[in-house]
């Protein structure tokens, strides 16, 4: 799973050469075979290398507070995505919401690199909400939608449904 | 900027060491455990730091990021790494540890839990050969990873064990002051015993197992839920059920019409929304309401239920006008020719009906007149005018879309009547500029016109009653519910029934002469006046609601009409009618990436599917496993090309065809004896208990979640003789062979299950098992009744048919050519130029690729290496130069033929160094 999501991450940056990657460990850590060092460790380590390596800095901020911020969705994404059980799903959502209620991105107006992976991360809990529930978190629906729709992301995952019209509040005559 | 942290919080000694260490301005609150201190968060955390723009950070490690970049020492890719590895590894390990440390007393054990990452860490150390994580000096790494270690570490009772380098090098960043002062602020020097009471409010640890097997990323639909375990006592149940064999009762007979409800048996009317004649229907429609309700409708005469299924075409209104008009036909003939090819398609699909009908019959007169009528005379028909548009020259009122003129939102030329295309906003048809008549081009002018209204608000407390009861008592879905609901919170208005059209039931009443019913008045109408061509018993079901229980089949956007309209229209007519008991009502099916469109050519419709050679059982069963049930979903072609080949032909088809062909092969075409064992026991408890799922989730209507459960049943099938190896057991000795003999009899009856609950999903292929197998008709109504019965259903002896394989294989690039040939002009979403890198040329196969493939491919392009191609290119560049100056100076030929090969062989290697292919460009050798 990761190592396809570094390989979409590889298109969606343009890198020419595709990189080597192996995995690591029961968790499949994904390992970034690199030729001038020692290898690359993690997900979001290897992510951020290959921004670097595609010279594409304002992917991980523009600002040192949104590199930050960047890092810190990074970290959510490998540390509360990866292993939430059906309980933190219904946290995780109703956090975000609230959290994305006045933000386009996950680092305010600029799209970045934690934007890609916390979607990845978050893409199986999409596909299995109800079109109630996609409205209830209505927020991260129009982010994720934003995303999915934003060239050259999606790549290897399926696109999630999302209805532009509420069909559950909205008035019918 | 404020950075909040609490007492005794382990998290907050690494950004409290960081403060001190970079020395960043900032100040410092203490606040409790439970302080909301991050506006977005649910639960409690800390630290947080709140940034000058006015945002929290709420990650430790992001928070010590920040405040070395700001002090300007930015992290290295090395420094990330570790980071991460704090993060993912490391604090769950340290939580589980500090959670038997500090609350459970066992100390000892901690070191168990920390061997891992402990070990881990040591050997980097080691390996590095620096004193710090990066090398020489101290850096953000050391400092969040020795604050994360502190109270293990510097507790000595714990007894971690001997790891040398992490030792010294956890002793040579404690001597940093900065750190021991900021582990002094957080502990207040008691050791673990000062996180106590911030450990007290932490969730309990997952066990690590628990985090690595279930990740909820898992894929649902392949997701066995783990081993069932079955007592003794249920084996021994399922057994029994096993032994009795078939019912002796008598075999259901065939279907008699007229069907009419009985005294003493479950009544059940079926209806599925009538499809709008002048369209041909696509697979949505299909999947929506036909194909949804006969699934059902075949299940219940399993069930020995007494149903009735009707549906029809609806054949009024304004879009079968003006089609006769594009056609030059006269609408009763554009009825007559589509009510066929739906009435074609349906069949091809096998949908069967008791009774196909229409809506333009006298019946259809006669009863919505009486309904009229009495509602008329009930007093819930009220009078208003409207101002309509109306052409001289064609000496008619215009409805909607029988006039187009320019938008008043947008100024798009060619708004209809009733709506915008360009805008989508609703539009009053006098409001339209410029309006003209559609059909003669002249301006209309604005008349008012007399109409009827259904006074629904005066039905409002009568329909919130019915409602109550229905939805409380009833299998609704939960879109129905909902969209019902929404309906009567915004309140009801009055609703016109009456329109100015030709082609339409007409109104009875002398003041409206000229008019006709509006559809949607009409309409639901059809079910009854359809029922009424079936039998003129018809009243039997459709004013019986005591015997009868009436299921309405739909796609959402049809919901209000029948959830509050039609049953208004009933209420208020106050003649007994049956009304609604379960409004089963799916999402919308999409197509692809988008949706189906006629004009756009965009999507299957019902009459090309017969044309792809896909058999309409196959289409049947891949609608029926993607049902919009509860959340709308996609048709793909991918999907469809993968689901038959791993479920149906793979697992499902393997099956049957398996276990038929070990009674044919292996033991003479008969059913051998059958010696159960404990393991067969279990496996016919673990198939009884999944065909109990099957008949509780087909009696609420979860058609899709029900079909799980049979693709489960054939998966455990596989299993068994795949553990169980009847091929080789069969030429063993004679327990090996009683043992092949009681697998084969065993699975070869679970074949004979499996083809009875398919029936109502694929038809034709359960009748092909069944005939395969030779199977009792009697089978069929045995297993299906009360919570489901698992028999042995073909007993020893029993001499079964020829076998031959059920499913084919649907190929790669001939789901691709489907693909092109239904896909219509489809948005591009990707970049194009994706479309040249080599992966994307090389996968037109399904999504069926495993996860590891495609990324393995990827990483497999190999040889490609830009540092060597870029010594390669200067090596040309001077091999060149040095032909060239030889050529110059007329050198020796030998030598500089000798030269020109050198050049040739590193241009070569420089096109496999780029990944280009290797074969030279072509040589303008001869040109010279």
């Amino acid at each position: 799973m990761a190592l396809r999501e570094l390989s979409s991450l590889e298109k969606y940056l343009g890198l020419k050469k595709p990189n080597k990657y192996s995995t690591q460990g029961d968790k499949k850590v994904p390992v970034l075979q690199n030729n001038n060092g020692p290898p690359l460790l993690g997900l979001a380590t290897i992510a951020c290398h290959l921004v670097k390596e595609a010279k594409r800095p304002e992917l991980l901020g523009d600002t040192a507070e949104n590199r930050a911020v960047v890092q810190q969705w990074l970290e959510y994404r490998v540390t509360r995505l990866d292993s939430c059980t059906k309980e933190d799903i219904k946290i995780i959502l109703k956090d975000l919401n609230l959290y994305l209620q006045d933000k386009v991105y996950l680092a305010g107006n600029q799209f970045t690199v934690a934007d890609t992976l916390v979607y990845y991360g978050i893409h199986p809990l999409m596909v299995d909400l109800a079109v109630q529930e996609k409205e209830q978190y209505v927020n991260v629906t129009r982010w994720f939608d934003h995303i999915q729709h934003y060239p050259g992301v999606r790549h290897h995952l399926p696109p999630v449904v999302v209805l532009r019209n509420r069909i559950y509040t909205s008035r019918h005559h | 900027m404020k950075l909040f942290v609490s007492e005794g919080n382990p998290h907050c000694l690494k950004v409290l060491a960081a403060l001190e260490v970079t020395g960043v301005q900032c100040s410092v609150q203490y606040v409790n455990h439970e302080e909301k201190v991050v506006p977005f968060l649910s639960r409690p955390v800390l630290p947080a730091l709140l940034l000058p723009s006015g945002l929290h950070l709420f990650s430790s490690n992001a928070i010590c990021r920040y405040l070395f970049e700001v002090s300007g020492q930015e992290s290295s890719e090395l420094c990330n790494q570790w980071l991460e590895w704090e993060a993912t590894d490391l604090q769950p390990a340290l939580l589980q540890a500090l959670h038997m440390a500090v609350l459970q007393g066992k100390g000892s054990e901690v070191s168990k839990v920390l061997q891992g990452p402990l070990k881990f860490l040591d050997q980097s150390l080691t390996k590095g050969g620096k004193p710090y994580l990066n090398g020489d000096t101290v850096s953000l790494a050391d400092l969040v990873l020795w604050a994360a270690l502190y109270p293990v570490l510097s507790d000595s009772s714990l007894a971690l064990g001997e790891h040398k380098s992490v030792n010294s090098w956890f002793d040579r960043v404690a001597s940093i002051h900065s750190c021991l002062s900021a582990a002094q602020k957080v502990l207040q020097g008691k050791g673990l015993q000062g996180m106590k009471s911030y450990m007290q409010r932490q969730p309990a640890p997952q066990s690590n197992q628990c985090r690595d097997t279930q990740p909820c990323n898992s894929n649902p639909a392949e997701g066995e839920e783990g081993e069932r375990d079955f007592s003794e006592e249920e084996m021994e149940a399922a057994a029994l059920t096993w032994s009795k064999g078939l019912s002796t009762s008598p075999v259901v007979t065939d279907r008699q019409h007229p069907i009419l409800p009985q005294e003493g048996k479950r009544n059940i009317l079926v209806t599925s929304a009538l499809p709008y004649v002048n369209n041909v229907p696509h697979l949505g429609n299909i999947i929506g309401c036909v194909l949804s309700a006969d699934v059902f409708s075949r299940y219940g005469r399993l069930r020995d239920w007494n149903l009735l299924f009707v549906c029809g075409t609806d054949e009024y209104g304004t879009a079968t006008e003006n089609k006769a008009r594009e056609e030059g036909l006269t609408p009763q003939l554009i009825c007559d020719k589509y009510h066929a090819v739906h009435s074609s398609i349906y069949k091809w699909f096998q949908i069967d009906f008791d009774f196909f009908g229409r809506t333009t019959t006298e019946k259809q007169t006669e009863i919505a007149q009486n309904i009229f009528w009495r509602l008329h005379k009930n007093g819930f028909l009220v009078e208003d005018t409207v101002e309509q548009l109306r052409c001289e020259n064609c000496q008619r009122f215009l409805a909607d879309r029988f006039v187009e003129g320019i938008c008043p939102h947008c100024k798009y030329p060619e708004a209809r009547g009733d709506q915008c295309d360009k805008c989508g906003r609703l539009i009053n048809a006098v409001e339209l500029r410029e309006p003209q008549c559609k059909v003669c081009r002249q301006t209309p002018v604005i008349r008012s016109s007399k109409h009827l209204f259904l006074d629904l608000p005066k039905l409002e407390t009568q329909l919130e009653q019915w409602l109550e009861k229905s939805t409380s008592t009833g299998d609704w879905t939960a879109n129905a519910k909902q969209i019902t609901r929404s309906w009567l919170r915004d309140g009801l208005k009055p609703r016109c029934i009456t329109r100015d059209l030709l082609w339409g039931t007409p109104v009875p009443h002398p003041d409206f002469k000229e008019k006709v019913f509006y559809v949607w008045f009409d309409a639901p109408i059809g079910y009854l006046s359809i029922t009424a061509n079936y039998t003129d018993k018809w009243e039997k079901w459709w004013k019986n609601p005591h015997q009868v229980e009436l299921y309405n089949f739909m796609a959402k956007d049809n919901v209000p009409f029948h959830s509050v309209v039609f049953p208004c229209s009933l209420l208020g007519a106050q003649d007994n009618y049956t009304l609604v008991n379960h409004l089963v009502a799916t999402e919308y099916l999409n197509y692809e990436d988008t949706k189906f469109s006629k004009s756009r050519g965009v999507g299957v419709f019902g009459d090309m599917a017969k044309d792809t050679g896909i058999p309409a059982d196959v289409w049947r069963f891949y609608l029926l496993y993607v049902r919009p049930e509860g959340q709308d979903s996609a048709f793909s072609w991918a999907d469809m090309a993968l689901k038959n080949n791993s479920e149906l032909l793979n697992n499902l088809g393997n099956f049957i065809n398996r276990a038929g062909m070990f009674v044919a092969k292996f033991f003479e075409g008969c059913v051998p004896v059958m010696e159960l064992q404990q393991e067969d026991k279990r496996l016919l408890a673990l198939v009884g208990w999944e065909l109990q799922q099957y008949i509780q989730l087909m009696d609420k209507v979860k058609i899709r979640d029900a079909l799980k459960h049979i693709l489960n049943i054939s998966r455990h099938g596989n299993q068994y003789i795949q553990v169980n190896e009847p091929w080789k057991k069969i030429k063993g000795g004679d327990t090996e062979r009683q043992r092949a003999g009681t697998v084969t009899g065993v699975s070869v009856n679970i074949a004979c299950l499996l083809s009875v609950m398919l029936m109502p999903y694929m038809p034709a292929v359960s009748q092909t098992i069944r005939d395969q197998l030779n199977a009792p008709q009697s089978c069929v109504n045995t297993m299906l009744q009360g919570t489901g019965t698992f028999v042995c259903s073909l007993c020893a002896g029993h001499r079964i048919g020829t076998v031959s394989p059920l499913f084919q294989k649907l190929e790669a690039d001939q789901i691709e050519a489907l693909k092109k040939r239904f896909g219509g002009q489809q948005p591009e979403d990707e970049p194009s130029k994706e479309k040249k890198t080599p992966q994307s040329t090389a996968s037109p196969q399904p999504a069926a690729v495993p996860a590891t493939a495609a990324a393995d491919e990827v990483a497999m392009v190999n040889g490609v290496d830009p540092e060597k191609a870029k010594q390669l290119t200067q090596a040309v560049a001077e091999q060149g130069d040095k032909v060239r100056a030889l050529k110059a100076q007329k050198a020796e030929k030998a030598v500089i033929t000798a030269e020109v090969a050198k050049l040739l062989d590193l241009k070569k290697q420089l096109a496999l160094a780029e990944g280009k292919s290797p074969e030279p460009a072509p040589q303008k050798g001869k040109k010279k």
